[in-house]
């Protein structure tokens, strides 16, 4: 059914049509919006044979969800920035006890400085647990995800993050399309688990393994990831036959198969990009766009193909690794090793800051003609950079780095520590 | 595409005004996208609210920077932000107040778009006539589509009762009619 809704609530009654049986409940923004809306749904009885669990933390959420899904409970929670943080050591755990749990994130940066708004930060920290991640462009998107997602977790027994934009898709209205149940109960067979606690039938998950075999069990979890890469599409293609649109898979492309430069992104903002490319391909220049929607497993193979024919590559990016620069873009050129291409980051939209067409153009322009760094920060404000780099060179006691910035962004708020 | 820009302070309800914006828009089979300012929202200080409709998918993601129209919540803004920011030379402005533009110091500004382009309207005022609060967002939004020919009353009335079933909502839909009508909305 087509309505105008919260991205947050849109996402709420796809998982309610998922039909979980445990969801645990911690309230973080900005995804507190759809673990309230899977509550109403459990209370209005629309989701029922559902226990709706309000826990004391984000790691006691996750903990509940492994617990569950080890008693053969279909399991969801969401979370975001510190409370994913919070729930690191069970966020390996569910990965390493191939628990099929699903998991929205909804992204936002990560403190200090304390900032609620969006970017990748959250869902890159945890990159590498051995989640399943995929990163949502629209509010559509989102919603299909999620229904694919427990498909995937549990084909594959392991669990998956949907990765939202916080704020720019969770609190965003637009035009949604919500499956009915039938379809998705066509789609989603009920949940048959490769291991379960059963006191029938007692055995123990969680074994603690030593040298001998711990090798052969972390790549037994790589396996289940490159097994993911072959099964991701499938999901998609079967989703698009049962529910009439193409969603998700490991990426898609955007007027790039022809392009000098392609543009690589996760999430929302390649719909800012697509707008870019759009205005730019009317000025007469070469370029496309490849949204990566699979990021855990990362799609080697279907990137290289998707970009291999482009002069250069630019990533932008929510997210930096301080030290290094891109973390997409470092793993794309492990996408293109052997193939002499220009590989670019742009770090942008960290903490919230709004990604304009303007700026973007601006950087794809300088890609094009030679002149961008391996490594951009789009739209920096250099004057308060350089006064801060300045004061901490003069002075010992230069102060806390944060405030300082802000009072030179904002004169009123005093003097910089001196 | 149109883009609409609302300004207010924290509490007056900017959001939810976006949001029935879209919802209106999308009853009437357009594509709309509502969604906050991505700054600091506290009660009382000075927020913004976003709405795009177009007659296909929208995909971008930036605030908007150069509007279509503005709706003011609150006209003691006038003294901190920049409310006409970006606006288009056609663009439309519509002021929560029951002074003239004159009294509000923006009669000058006005002169620039075209007539009756910038108007105010007593919404705060028939909010609490109708719904007996000063909640301004549904006068406001009557008086929008009057004033711009944007959207139907039928479908704005939709909206507001999509958000506030019942009594409430039909307060609000009486306070929208009111704004529709002064603004001479047919």
């Amino acid at each position: 059914m087509l309505k105008q809704v919260e991205g947050s609530r849109a996402v709420a009654e796809a998982i309610a049509l998922c039909r979980p049986e445990v969801v645990c409940a911690y309230p973080i923004t900005p995804q507190t919006h759809i673990v309230e809306g899977v509550g109403e749904l459990v209370k209005a009885g629309t989701l029922k044979d559902c226990e709706f669990i309000n826990v004391e933390s984000e790691f006691a959420a996750l903990s509940v969800a492994i617990g569950a899904s080890a008693a053969g409970a279909r399991a969801y929670t969401a979370t975001a920035s510190q409370g994913l943080l919070f729930m690191a050591e069970a966020v390996y755990n569910a990965a390493g006890l191939g628990l099929p749990i699903v998991m929205t994130i909804g992204n936002r940066a990560i403190g200090a400085p304390i900032n609620i708004w969006n970017d990748h930060t959250d869902s890159m920290s945890v990159r590498d647990s051995g989640w399943i991640q995929l990163f949502a462009e629209t509010n559509q998107e989102a919603v299909d995800l999620h229904i694919q997602a427990f498909r995937l977790a549990e084909l594959v027994s392991c669990p998956v993050m949907v990765c939202m934009d916080g704020f720019i898709l969770t609190h965003a209205y637009e035009r949604v399309d919500v499956p009915d149940q039938e379809t998705v109960d066509g789609f989603l067979p009920k949940f048959e688990p490769v291991q379960v606690l059963d006191p029938a039938e007692p055995y123990s998950i969680g074994a603690m393994v030593g040298p001998d075999a711990f090798s052969e069990v972390r790549y037994l979890a790589h396996q289940k990831q490159l097994e993911a890469l072959e099964k991701i599409p499938e999901i998609a293609a079967e989703f698009e036959s049962a529910f009439g649109r193409a969603s998700g898979g490991l990426l898609s492309r955007y007027r790039s198969d022809d392009a000098e430069t392609v543009v690589v992104a996760l999430g929302s903002v390649n719909g800012t990009i697509k707008e870019t490319v759009d205005a730019m391909r009317a000025d007469g220049h070469s370029i496309g766009n490849v949204s990566i929607c699979a990021f855990r497993p990362f799609p080697l193979a279907a990137l290289r193909d998707a970009v291999q024919h482009a002069k250069r590559i630019v990533c932008v990016e929510k997210s930096l690794a301080p030290g290094l620069g891109g973390i997409v873009a470092s793993n794309v050129r492990m996408a293109l090793r052997g193939v002499d291409h220009r590989v670019f980051t742009v770090i942008a939209g960290l903490g919230g800051r709004p990604i304009s067409r303007a700026s973007l153009k601006d950087v794809f322009e300088r890609a094009a003609s030679g002149e961008l760094d391996d490594v951009t920060f789009l739209d920096l404000n250099w004057r308060v950079i350089n006064e801060q780099l300045v004061r901490a060179r003069d002075i010992r006691h230069s102060g806390p780095i944060a405030e300082n910035v802000l009072k030179a962004l904002n004169p009123g708020l005093g003097a910089a520590a001196k | 595409m149109i883009e609409i820009r609302i300004h207010g302070r924290g509490g007056q309800g900017v959001v939810t005004g976006a949001e029935m914006l879209s919802v209106a828009a999308f009853d009437e089979g357009r594509h709309a996208q509502a969604f906050p300012s991505f700054g600091s929202e506290r009660m009382g200080a000075p927020v913004v609210s976003f709405c795009r409709i177009d007659d296909k998918e929208i995909r971008l993601r930036e605030p908007i920077q150069e509007p279509d129209a503005v709706i003011v919540q609150d006209p003691t803004l006038f003294h901190s932000v920049d409310v006409f920011s970006g606006l288009k030379k056609d663009g439309y402005v519509l002021v929560n107040s029951t002074r003239g533009l004159d009294a509000l110091g923006i009669a000058e500004v006005a002169r620039r778009f075209p007539e009756g382009h910038v108007r105010a309207v007593g919404a705060t005022e028939i909010a609490v006539k109708h719904v007996g609060r000063p909640v301004p967002n549904a006068a406001l939004l009557g008086s929008f589509a009057a004033m711009t020919g944007q959207l139907k009353l039928a479908s704005v009335e939709k909206a507001i009762m999509e958000k506030f079933p019942g009594r409430i909502g039909e307060a609000n839909v009486a306070a929208a009619r009111e704004a529709y009508a002064l603004a001479g909305g047919k």
